[in-house]
């Protein structure tokens, strides 16, 4: 999911590169070929690698907990067994792309650190609330689907080690979307009490699923820079226009409103034209105001801390095993 | 639809005691899901409440093909209260820390793993198809809680002070794993289920083996807590079940 990290400035210093070897790089970059750990890269690619791919696993980990929060209250058994397979698949997503980020040179426990610290931002998706069961349908359609538009092409990411990892991610992830869009089908067959409760969802996911896009082209400078080392393919609005066209036919299909007065279909173009989202809750979400922002953090938090004695625990076993077997090759020797 | 009387005979009551454990135990382990010290962790106890889950399932599916009376698999798991769930205690303890689920863990499927192999030749058919499947799994349930038993117990001071506070509150839980009342002595009788008895010893073997390893002190058989397997439970079940059941109780009859 979740390519928001590509908006953001690039605030490190600038350095001049070597211009043989950048010229070599975009000569790459402009032949298809992949960028692999031990190749040369100019310092900026490598930090917006960084943050977008840290940003990356940390909205897959936080992600965990809105979803988690109805593992206990799954309605049947099934669903609960999808329920905490598919958590646990965000928790794999997040592993993976934590050790795709670590073959930039950066440690796990560092980037675990900036995200705790609030130094790292994760996507704004995950600080809406899981208020009823169809919100975990919602997530599946509609913030899967959104991960997805924005993951495919990242299976072509110019980063060998991302663009892999993507792979794998993507097929996870259209099979979550499609989980979701069945309980929103069973919800919408259901009674009128599940069919409201569907409707209620999609009222309060839809306009936070097409911020998950990132700002509008006009205001996301980054996007050409990114675009231009391919790590990037397709510009904020053209991925949510294409969202909007898929998702669109699917909640009709349900028998669901779409709730944007402005929504209509243009003939002429084949498009969905949509009404003008809020950025100001956005803004707002971004900038921790969103109305889970606080809770995701200290559940995170707590957690890590609640967790610190057995990190030390298993360090301090295996550091015993190491001595033990030191000891012992010595009393052979 | 309201609470619902599951007619036990022994092989349906059997088929119960082992899906409620089964089902309430991975209930537990599913609460750590996003909460666990490390990912690695969140992966792994989640496959292990998976597993229970899955076991959980096929046992209720064939305990409601033998009563006959066209329930589902959700009817058994969501439409019966505390006081008809035959889980044994041991599995309802809240979550606890990451000691006290590991360890519970441990005991549960050191006893679970010898059950599953002897119940694998099981004249009942389906039930040693069952076991077949649920012995590999118990097998590296044993391997991983154990392993980890391994880690804390012999860990840092605050892992061991932290596993023995585990250990003081499950051991008499132990007991109950080894009862036998009259209804698994006709399951006993009729070749459905082994005897607890002859499970003893191999669970006394990996626990000593593990314990050893661990440093930790087996704990001697005082007072054994009972009750689980005949529906009378601790004050938690109740409130593990308020959650679980809740959508179920609150739009009774609904497809999901």
């Amino acid at each position: 999911m979740y390519t928001q990290a590509l908006n953001q400035a690039d605030t490190g210093p600038k350095v001049i590169e070597d211009a043989d070897k950048l010229a070599r790089f975009e000569a790459k970059i402009d032949a298809e070929e992949r960028i692999e750990p031990n190749d040369w890269m100019p310092e900026a690619y490598r930090r917006t690698l960084v943050r977008q791919i840290s940003q990356h696993a940390h909205s897959e980990i936080v992600g965990m907990l809105p979803e988690g929060n109805w593992i206990t209250r799954a309605p049947t058994l099934r669903r609960k067994a999808a329920l905490i397979a598919k958590v646990q698949d965000e928790g794999g997503h997040g592993l993976y792309l934590y050790a795709a980020a670590e073959t930039l040179g950066v440690s796990r426990e560092e980037l675990i650190d900036q995200l705790l610290t609030g130094r790292a931002k994760y996507s704004s998706i995950f600080n809406y609330p899981t208020l009823t069961w169809a919100d975990i349908g919602c997530i599946g359609w509609l913030v899967d689907g959104a991960a997805i538009m924005n993951q495919i092409p990242l299976c072509r990411t110019s980063y060998g080690p991302y663009a892999r990892a993507m792979i794998r991610i993507c097929k996870e992830e259209s099979f979550h979307q499609r989980q979701g869009y069945e309980i929103m089908l069973a919800l919408c067959r259901g009674s009128a009490e599940q069919k409201a409760m569907a409707q209620d969802a999609l009222d309060r996911w839809w306009w936070p699923a097409l911020m998950m896009f990132g700002p509008p082209d006009a205001q996301s400078v980054h996007t050409e820079q990114s675009m231009r080392w391919k790590i990037k393919r397709f510009t904020n609005d053209q991925l949510r226009q294409q969202f909007v066209d898929a998702t669109v036919p699917q909640a009709h299909y349900l028998g669901l409103t779409i709730p944007d007065p402005d929504l209509r279909y243009d003939a002429a173009s084949g498009h969905w034209r949509f009404g003008a989202i809020d950025w100001e809750e956005f803004r707002q979400v971004l900038a921790g105001n969103g109305p889970c922002n606080r809770e995701r953090m200290e559940a995170r938090r707590r957690a890590h801390e609640e967790g610190a004695w057995v990190r030390e625990a298993a360090l301090a076993h295996a550091a015993k095993r190491r001595a033990r077997a030191a000891a012992a090759k010595i009393a052979a020797e | 639809m309201t609470t619902i009387a599951v007619a036990e005979t022994p092989l349906v009551l059997s088929l119960l005691r082992l899906a409620d454990t089964a089902l309430v135990h991975s209930h537990r382990l599913s609460e750590w899901c996003g909460h666990a010290p490390m990912i690695e962790e969140d992966l792994a106890l989640a496959n292990l409440a998976l597993d229970l889950l899955g076991q959980a399932r096929a046992l209720y599916a064939y305990a409601a093909e033998v009563e006959g009376a066209g329930r589902t698999e959700d009817d058994l798991a969501y439409l019966r209260d505390a006081p008809q769930y035959r889980n044994v205690l041991m599995a309802e303890l809240p979550r606890g820390d990451f000691a006290f689920t590991i360890l519970r863990g441990f005991l549960l499927s050191a006893w679970a793993h010898p059950f599953w192999q002897a119940a694998a030749r099981s004249a009942d058919a389906q039930l040693a198809a069952i076991a077949a499947k649920a012995e590999k799994e118990a097998a590296y349930h044993v391997r991983h809680t154990g392993e980890w038993t391994i880690r804390l117990g012999d860990g840092t001071e605050e892992s061991r002070r932290r596993m023995l506070t585990a250990l003081e509150t499950l051991w008499p839980y132990t007991g109950e794993l080894f009862e036998a009342d009259a209804a698994d002595r006709a399951m006993i009788a009729a070749g459905v289920l082994p005897d607890p008895a002859t499970l003893r010893p191999a669970w006394e073997a990996t626990v000593t083996r593990v314990f050893d390893e661990a440093l930790l002190p087996r704990p001697a058989d005082g007072w054994m807590q009972t009750g689980g397997r005949s529906g009378r439970h601790t004050e938690h079940l109740g409130h593990m079940l308020a959650v679980m059941q809740h959508l179920q109780r609150a739009y009774p009859g609904c497809t999901w």
